[in-house]
C-alpha cells in the first residue's frame, strides 16, 4: 500500500480559492463599478448584484434597467466560466498564486453572442445569478444564466452566451 | 440642440443607470434613436486591454432601443424589453466615445421589434449589433 501524502489543511484552501476569485473579480472596473460580488461554495459561484439607485432604468414603477439587468447576467458568465477555467491550474498548483496581479491571470473569454431573455421586472430589491456551463470546448463555450430575487423558483431574467475562450500557454 | 431634444435628453437623464453610465442622446426621432457613451475608466471589462465591457455596450443598446421605441409615431405609453440578442463584432477601441443607433422598425398592438448598431470612432466595422423585442404599454 502507498502512502498518501497529508491532505492540505482546509484554511489554505480556502484561503488559496478566495483569493484567487477575489483577485479575479476586484480586477474589473466595471464589476466594481456595478457592486456585484460573487460568493462561492466549493467551485460553484452565486453572483450578487446589492441593490443601489443607479441600477434603475425606470424611476416610476420603479424597475431595474434592462442593461443593467444584461450586465449582471453577463458578467456571471464570464466570471464563472472564467473560475472554471482557472479551477484546475488553480488546484494542481500549475498557477501560481503567490502573485494574483491581473497581469498573471489568464485573459477572460470573450463574449461572441449574448441573449437576455426578461421574464418580469427587475425589482429595486438584492438581484443573484447563477451561471450554468452547458458545454466548454477548446475554442468555444455555452453558458445559461439565471436571475433571480427574492424567490429562487421565480426568475426575473434568464440568458445564453457563447464565448471564444482564451487559449492555453504551451 | 431643438427643445424636443432637450426634452428627450432630460428624459435620458432621468433613468439613473443611463446618467451612471454618461450616455448622452444625439438624436430622437420617428422611431429612431442615437445614443453615445463616452470611454470612461468604470466601464472597463478587461484590465488587460482597457477595452468596455460587453454589459456596458448591453445597456446603452437597451437604451437606445428603447428610446427607439418610445420615439415611434404610433406612441406608445411605455415600453419594456421582453428579449434582447447582442452580438459582439469586435473589441471597441479603448479611449473612444461608443455610439448606438436603433430602429423600432414595426410595431403590432403589444409588442415592437427593434434593431441597434453600436460603432466606435472608426465607422468601417460595427463593435455590435443587436436585436430586440419590446412591450407597447398602451397609447397615449
Amino acid at each position: 500500500m502507498t502512502r498518501r501524502s497529508a491532505p492540505e489543511p482546509v484554511q489554505i484552501v480556502k484561503q488559496r480559492r478566495d483569493a484567487v476569485l477575489r483577485a479575479l473579480v476586484e480586477g474589473v472596473p466595471y464589476v466594481q463599478f456595478m457592486g456585484i460580488t460573487f460568493e462561492r461554495r466549493g467551485d460553484e459561484l452565486t453572483g450578487i448584484m446589492p441593490y443601489k439607485d443607479d441600477l434603475i432604468g425606470n424611476p416610476i414603477l420603479p424597475a431595474l434597467h434592462g442593461g443593467a439587468t444584461a450586465a449582471f447576467l453577463e458578467v456571471t458568465a464570464i466570471i464563472t466560466l472564467s473560475w472554471a477555467f482557472i479551477w484546475e491550474d488553480m488546484e494542481s498548483g500549475a498557477l501560481d498564486v503567490s502573485d494574483l496581479s491581473h497581469v498573471h491571470l489568464p485573459r477572460l473569454p470573450k463574449t461572441i453572442d449574448f441573449t437576455v431573455d426578461y421574464l418580469r421586472s427587475g425589482l429595486p430589491r438584492d438581484a443573484y445569478a447563477r451561471a450554468r456551463i452547458n458545454r466548454s470546448g477548446r475554442r468555444y463555450a455555452s453558458v445559461h444564466v439565471e436571475g433571480w430575487q427574492d424567490n429562487r423558483e421565480r426568475m426575473f431574467a434568464q440568458a445564453t452566451g457563447h464565448f471564444v475562450m482564451p487559449q492555453r500557454k504551451g | 440642440m431643438t427643445d424636443k431634444l432637450k426634452q428627450a435628453n432630460q428624459f435620458i437623464r432621468a433613468l439613473p443607470h443611463a446618467r451612471a453610465l454618461g450616455m448622452e442622446l444625439q438624436s430622437l426621432e420617428m422611431g429612431t434613436a442615437i445614443i453615445s457613451m463616452p470611454y470612461a475608466e468604470r466601464l472597463i471589462g478587461d484590465p488587460k486591454t482597457g477595452v468596455v465591457h460587453g454589459g456596458a455596450v448591453s445597456a446603452l443598446m437597451d437604451t437606445a432601443c428603447g428610446a427607439a421605441v418610445m420615439s415611434h409615431p404610433s406612441n406608445p405609453a411605455g415600453t419594456a424589453t421582453i428579449d434582447l440578442r447582442i452580438e459582439y463584432l469586435r473589441a471597441a477601441t479603448p479611449g473612444q466615445t461608443i455610439t448606438t443607433e436603433a430602429t423600432c422598425y414595426h410595431v403590432t398592438r403589444s409588442v415592437a421589434f427593434v434593431r441597434a448598431t453600436a460603432h466606435d470612432e472608426n465607422r468601417a466595422t460595427p463593435v455590435a449589433m443587436a436585436t430586440g423585442t419590446f412591450t407597447v404599454e398602451g397609447r397615449k
